[in-house]
């Protein structure tokens, strides 16, 4: 009997390894292989660094940055405002309408960016006409995108919590709605908020269809751009999108741990 | 702190087709604690709530110190609330969440308030401490502390106790009756537990459907209930057949006086276990079914013809009632209700 058990360990421990180096292999060559590529060039990862000289090499790549750095600031920011409240107001006042809510932020999961786009065309007409064509207008096409994962992650917060309870017994200490929700609510939600405004980043740096059918200029314009001038420039700044998306989502991981720790 | 009266003034609440509130009228003196007591759905929750704010009544007056404060949301009622779930806000500590209110109200300067509150629940030590490091008892202590400490006009209790074990029920009763009298807050304290209410009120309301059945100290409401649903709802009640005729009605042989008159005839009696004395006796006509030991006193079923008994006697004579004795059952001439049903 004991020897079976034995057995059945290794056979699991060797299965589990084997798992683990496919998948390493499967998601790390294609890093590895864009490091090889673009450090061809002995040039592009110096300059890379060198912001400086970025902008002066590569005027539009390095305006693809700040326009992808700006919007993905600002959707996260204009998702937060609108969601974190929505989704409290509907937890405690309007419980019977979580499933259509649920719903319509789920909608842009389903609809392909292409079909997005052709829909968004001409509200951006609008958009172009009254805060004109600023790729930071982008932000309101991107916090529609984000609505299902970012909805998703705050949700699960919320549910976490017994919202309602802490709500009233605020409301019974003396607090009005915006105290329950910045003092009350979104401390004990933290992470949650965290993940969803991590996965707005994560979603808007690596955002391309819209951009580029709307006429916008953002990272991934720009990389797709450079690609036909300087291929090692546009793998070296894809690559660095992806480390910089990584090391965000470690920093974020360890932001939620400390707090919790600190508790 | 001094207590502000109270009064409920003809509240209707009704959620889709059941009433919650039937036109409920309720008076709480000042400094008084008024416990509010009934089955599941009867309305004694959403009373509370709506004095709360937190719920609106379809119709009624709520006042506080005289004052109508109906149309006034929660936050600015002045009350203080302890729940039925724990509701220690998590990311802070006992001492932070005892300051939360103070805070609101803008009496930072005052960093004794919160500590002297700790203090009066006996949690000074735990100040530091998050809700997560505390067991069920001292989170339900830290929320009363928080209630308190913005000395409310009213305090507010809604099942404070009902999710914690019975030792640590009793004990903290006891506290909210002590902390409740020192302070003088006047108190609306809801719970279905008899015992509970009984033990910390200084009037009783039982409640029915919406309505308020009974309003009275825990001894008239136990002694003389106002009717049928109150006696059988407030302790254990026999249903006994019996005879009215004048003021009394006769029950098993022996003639007890009416809580309140009624037409002579055939009735059925509701009638205390502490009220029937039971004694061996060869001769008497009934028998013993079961025995339950419940500590101090214990419980024994008895059958006297097709009529089963339940009677109340002390542990100590718990040996001499073995199931199968004959038995002699007395009921002691105290009032006792009818059941209109009958």
């Amino acid at each position: 009997m004991a020897g079976v058990i034995a057995r059945r360990r290794r056979n699991q421990r060797a299965f589990r390894w084997v798992v683990f180096v496919v998948l390493g292999v499967f998601f790390l060559l294609p890093l590895a292989a864009m490091v090889e590529f673009s450090a061809r060039d002995s040039q592009t990862w110096p300059l890379l660094v060198n912001w400086p000289k970025l902008s002066d090499t590569y005027p539009d790549l390095a305006d693809g940055i700040v326009a992808s750095l700006e919007q993905a600031g600002l959707t996260a920011v204009l998702m937060l405002v609108l969601l974190v409240p929505t989704a409290i107001w509907v937890r405690l006042r309007l419980p019977r309408l979580r499933r259509t809510v649920e719903f319509l932020c789920l909608l842009p999961l389903t609809i392909p960016a292409i079909v997005l786009v052709v829909g968004l065309a001409p509200v951006y007409a609008w958009v172009t006409y009254f805060l004109g064509d600023s790729s930071s207008t982008l932000v309101f096409a991107y916090t529609i995108l984000v609505l299902p994962y970012a909805y998703r992650a705050i949700d699960a917060g919320l549910s976490a919590i017994d919202v309602r309870t802490l709500a009233e017994a605020s409301r019974s200490l003396g607090a009005g709605w915006s105290t329950v929700i910045v003092r009350v609510v979104l401390p004990n939600i933290r992470s949650a908020v965290l993940s969803a405004a991590f996965l707005t980043v994560a979603l808007v740096l690596g955002e391309y269809t819209i951009a580029s059918l709307l006429n916008r200029t953002n990272l991934q314009v720009s990389i797709a751009l450079l690609g036909k001038s300087s291929a090692t420039m546009s793998v070296a700044v894809s690559l660095a999108a992806l480390l910089l998306a990584f090391a965000l989502l470690l920093l974020l991981s360890l932001a939620g741990r400390s707090r919790k720790d600190s508790k | 702190m001094s207590g502000v009266a109270v009064h409920l003034e003809g509240l209707r609440r009704a959620f889709g087709s059941v009433h919650a509130l039937d036109d409920l009228d309720l008076e709480i003196a000042a400094g008084e604690l008024i416990a509010l007591l009934g089955p599941s759905g009867c309305g004694k929750t959403t009373a509370l709530r709506v004095l709360a704010g937190l719920e609106d009544a379809d119709s009624g007056r709520v006042l506080v110190g005289g004052k109508d404060v109906t149309a006034l949301p929660a936050n600015r009622r002045d009350m203080g609330m302890v729940f039925q779930a724990y509701s220690l806000f998590p990311h802070l500590t006992a001492l932070e969440n005892v300051s939360f209110g103070l805070r609101l109200r803008g009496r930072r300067r005052d960093p004794g308030r919160a500590a002297a509150m700790l203090d009066l629940v006996g949690l000074s030590a735990h100040g530091r401490r998050y809700p997560h490091q505390m067991s069920g008892g001292q989170q339900q202590r830290v929320a009363l502390a928080r209630a308190l400490a913005i000395e409310p006009a009213v305090l507010l209790l809604d099942e404070p106790l009902s999710a914690l074990d019975a030792k640590v029920r009793v004990q903290l009763r006891e506290e909210i009756r002590r902390i409740q009298t020192e302070v003088g807050t006047t108190t609306l304290f809801v719970t279905h537990d008899q015992e509970e209410a009984l033990a910390v009120a200084d009037r009783v309301g039982v409640m029915r459907a919406g309505r308020l059945e009974q309003l009275a100290p825990p001894a008239v409401v136990y002694q003389q209930p106002a009717g049928a649903f109150v006696a059988d709802f407030v302790g254990l009640s026999n249903r006994l057949p019996g005879v009215v005729s004048g003021p009394v009605v006769a029950v098993l042989g022996t003639e007890l006086p009416l809580i309140t008159p009624a037409a002579a005839g055939r009735v059925t009696a509701l009638v205390r276990p502490e009220a029937v004395d039971v004694t061996p006796d060869p001769d008497g006509s009934g028998r013993v079914l079961t025995s339950s030991f419940l500590g101090s006193t214990s419980r024994v079923t008895v059958a006297v013809a097709e009529t089963l008994v339940v009677a109340q006697v002390a542990s100590g004579q718990l040996p001499s009632l073995t199931p199968g004795t004959a038995v002699r059952l007395t009921l002691q001439p105290v009032p006792v209700a009818l059941d209109p049903g009958n």
